[in-house]
C-alpha cells in the first residue's frame, strides 16, 4: 500500500475500444481515449451519454463487455492494481457512509489502511475539511449537511488520499455558483500540489472550459471529439456546437415584470 | 437459485479469508454485538418464557392424565435446549437482525457507498460482512444459552400454577436435572452457531446483490428473511440427524 506521505507521480490513462451494454442497449460504443499524466481531462456531454458509466469503467467499478482500461500501461483488471496506484473518485451523489460522521468519512482511507495514529488522522482531516471550506463539521452526520456540503466532504475524502488519479463525477452538481467555483479551484490546486491526473465528467460548461487541459465531447455512447477547450469551441460539428453554445430560447424567457409603482 | 447458493459459498469463503483482520474491525464487531445481542435480549426473554410455558401447557395435562407428569420437566428441558430455543431464536434473529443487515448493506449498495469503499481499496467483505458475521456467530449462541433456562423457568411456572398439571417446581427441576445433560445444551448451542452463520451470510449476500432503489432494498430484506428462515429449518433437520449420529 502506498503511503500518502510522499506524493507519487501522476499516471496515464488509456481506454481501448470500450464497449458496454445494459439489457441489450449499448451504452458505450467503442470508446478510445488517452489521458496524459498530470492532465486535467474533462468529459462533457448531455445527460445519458454514458459519461458516468465510462468513469466507473476507468476506476474498475464496472467490467466492460469488451475493451480495456490501462493505468500507466497496466490493465485496471490486473490483480493488485489498487495497491500499486492511488486512485480516488468523487461520486455524483457524494456516496458518504451514512453510518459514520464527517471526520470518520474523510479519514476512512487512512484509518482502514492504518496509515497514521488517530490523533494525526484527526489533524489531517480537519485541515482537509478546512481546505474545502468546511470548518467545525467533523462531528456532524452526513444527513445533517446540505447536498453541496456533502459533495465537499466527498472531495475532501478523495483528496486525503493524495491520489495519483482522481475522477470527478459531476463535481459541481447541486452546488451554488460560488461553491462550484471553489470546487473548480480545488481541482486546479490539486494539479499544482500533487500533479495528479484528473478526469472530470460534467455537463457544467463553465467548469469544463475553465479547468480542462483537454476535453472530450461525448454523446450517445461515443466520443465525438477530443481536443483543447479552444479546439472544441471552434469545432464545426453541429452536435458539439449545439451543446457548447446551447441557450435558453428567448421565447421561453418570461417577460420582465414592471416593478415601478403605477 | 443455484447461482445464489454458489455466490453465498464464495462469500462465506472470502469472509473466512478475512478472519485475520478481525481484530482491526473489533469496534464494528462490538457495535454489531450490542445491536444483535443486547437489542434482542428483552424479546428473547419474553419469547423463551412463553415457549416454555406453552410447551408445559400443551403437554402437561395429557401427561398428567396418563400418570406421567413426573417426566414433564425432562421433556420441557430437552425440547427447549435441543430444539425450541435454537430454532425459535434463529427465526427471531433472522427477522430482527438479518433484515437489518440486508437493509443496511443493501442501501449502501444502492447509494454507491460500497463503490466508494472499493475505490478507496477497502474490501467490503472485511469492512461490512466480517464484523456482522462475527457478531451474529457470538450473539445467537449466547442468546440461546440465556434463553434455555428462561424457557425452563416458564415451563416450571406454568406446571406449578396450572391446576390441570400440578407439578411443583421441585419435581419439575428434579426430573429436568435427571434427563438433561450438559451435552444437550452444547447440542443446542452448536445448532444456533450454525444457524447464525447461515443467517449472517444469507443476509449480507442479499444486501450486497441489491439492485434498484428503495423497492430493491425492500425486496432484498424480504428475501433475506425468508431465505434465512427456510435455511434454518432445512439445516435443523440435517444438523439433528448429524448430532444424533455423533451422539450414538
Amino acid at each position: 500500500m502506498n503511503s500518502p506521505a510522499q506524493p507519487l507521480p501522476s499516471v496515464s490513462v488509456e481506454v481501448r475500444d470500450l464497449r458496454k451494454s445494459f439489457h441489450g442497449k449499448p451504452v458505450l460504443k467503442g470508446i478510445k481515449l488517452k489521458v496524459a499524466p498530470g492532465e486535467i481531462f474533462a468529459i462533457m456531454g448531455p445527460s445519458g451519454s454514458g459519461k458516468s458509466v465510462l468513469l466507473k469503467h476507468i476506476i474498475g467499478l464496472m467490467e466492460p463487455d469488451s475493451g480495456e482500461v490501462f493505468i500507466q500501461g497496466e490493465s485496471i483488471a490486473a490483480p493488485g492494481i489498487r495497491d500499486n496506484y492511488r486512485m480516488a473518485m468523487v461520486f455524483q451523489s457524494g456516496a458518504l457512509l451514512t453510518s459514520l460522521n464527517v471526520a470518520e468519512n474523510v479519514g476512512i482511507y487512512l484509518t482502514e489502511h492504518l496509515m497514521r495514529p488517530p490523533e494525526e488522522i484527526a489533524r489531517i482531516v480537519s485541515a482537509q475539511l478546512e481546505a474545502v471550506g468546511l470548518k467545525g463539521v467533523e462531528e456532524q452526520m452526513p444527513n445533517e449537511l446540505s447536498g453541496g456540503m456533502q459533495k465537499r466532504v466527498a472531495i475532501a475524502r478523495a483528496l486525503i488520499m493524495d491520489p495519483q488519479l482522481i475522477l470527478f463525477d459531476e463535481p459541481t452538481s447541486e452546488l451554488d455558483p460560488l461553491m462550484a467555483a471553489v470546487v473548480g479551484g480545488e481541482i486546479l490546486k490539486l494539479k499544482g500540489r500533487t500533479q495528479a491526473t484528473a478526469i472530470v465528467v460534467t455537463h457544467d460548461r463553465e467548469l469544463a472550459f475553465g479547468i480542462a487541459d483537454r476535453m472530450a465531447m461525448m454523446a450517445g455512447g461515443e466520443i465525438l471529439f477530443v481536443g483543447t477547450p479552444e479546439e472544441i469551441k471552434r469545432s464545426p460539428d453541429p452536435r458539439i456546437h449545439e451543446f457548447t453554445y446551447a441557450r435558453l430560447p428567448t421565447s421561453h424567457v418570461p417577460p420582465k415584470r414592471n416593478l415601478e409603482p403605477t | 437459485m443455484f447461482q445464489n447458493i454458489g455466490e453465498i459459498i464464495v462469500l462465506f469463503w472470502r469472509t473466512l479469508q478475512t478472519l485475520p483482520l478481525a481484530w482491526r474491525q473489533r469496534r464494528k464487531v462490538f457495535d454489531q454485538l450490542f445491536e444483535i445481542g443486547n437489542g434482542s435480549l428483552l424479546m428473547v426473554c419474553i419469547l423463551a418464557l412463553f415457549i416454555g410455558g406453552v410447551l408445559a401447557l400443551q403437554t402437561g395435562p395429557v401427561l398428567t392424565e396418563r400418570g406421567l407428569s413426573y417426566v414433564l420437566g425432562g421433556m420441557v428441558g430437552l425440547s427447549m435446549c435441543k430444539e425450541l430455543a435454537p430454532v425459535m431464536l434463529a427465526i427471531l434473529i433472522a427477522g430482527r437482525s438479518g433484515s437489518a443487515m440486508s437493509a443496511e448493506i443493501g442501501s449502501m449498495r444502492v447509494y454507491e457507498e460500497i463503490d466508494a469503499l472499493r475505490t478507496m481499496n477497502i474490501d467490503p467483505v472485511s469492512y461490512l460482512v466480517l464484523p456482522r458475521m462475527l457478531a451474529i456467530a457470538v450473539a445467537l449462541p449466547a442468546l440461546v444459552l440465556f434463553a434455555i433456562p428462561v424457557g425452563w423457568l416458564g415451563g416450571a411456572v406454568v406446571s406449578s400454577v396450572n391446576h390441570h398439571i400440578a407439578v411443583g417446581f421441585d419435581t419439575f427441576f428434579q426430573d429436568l436435572r435427571q434427563v438433561v445433560e450438559f451435552g444437550d445444551i452444547v447440542n443446542g448451542v452448536f445448532k444456533s452457531f450454525v444457524f447464525a452463520l447461515a443467517i449472517g451470510i444469507i443476509s449480507c449476500h442479499q444486501g450486497l446483490i441489491t439492485r434498484g432503489g428503495p423497492r430493491g432494498i425492500g425486496r432484498s430484506v424480504t428475501k433475506a428473511v425468508v431465505n434465512s428462515i427456510v435455511s434454518v429449518l432445512i439445516l435443523d433437520y440435517f444438523l439433528t440427524r448429524f448430532l444424533l449420529y455423533v451422539q450414538k
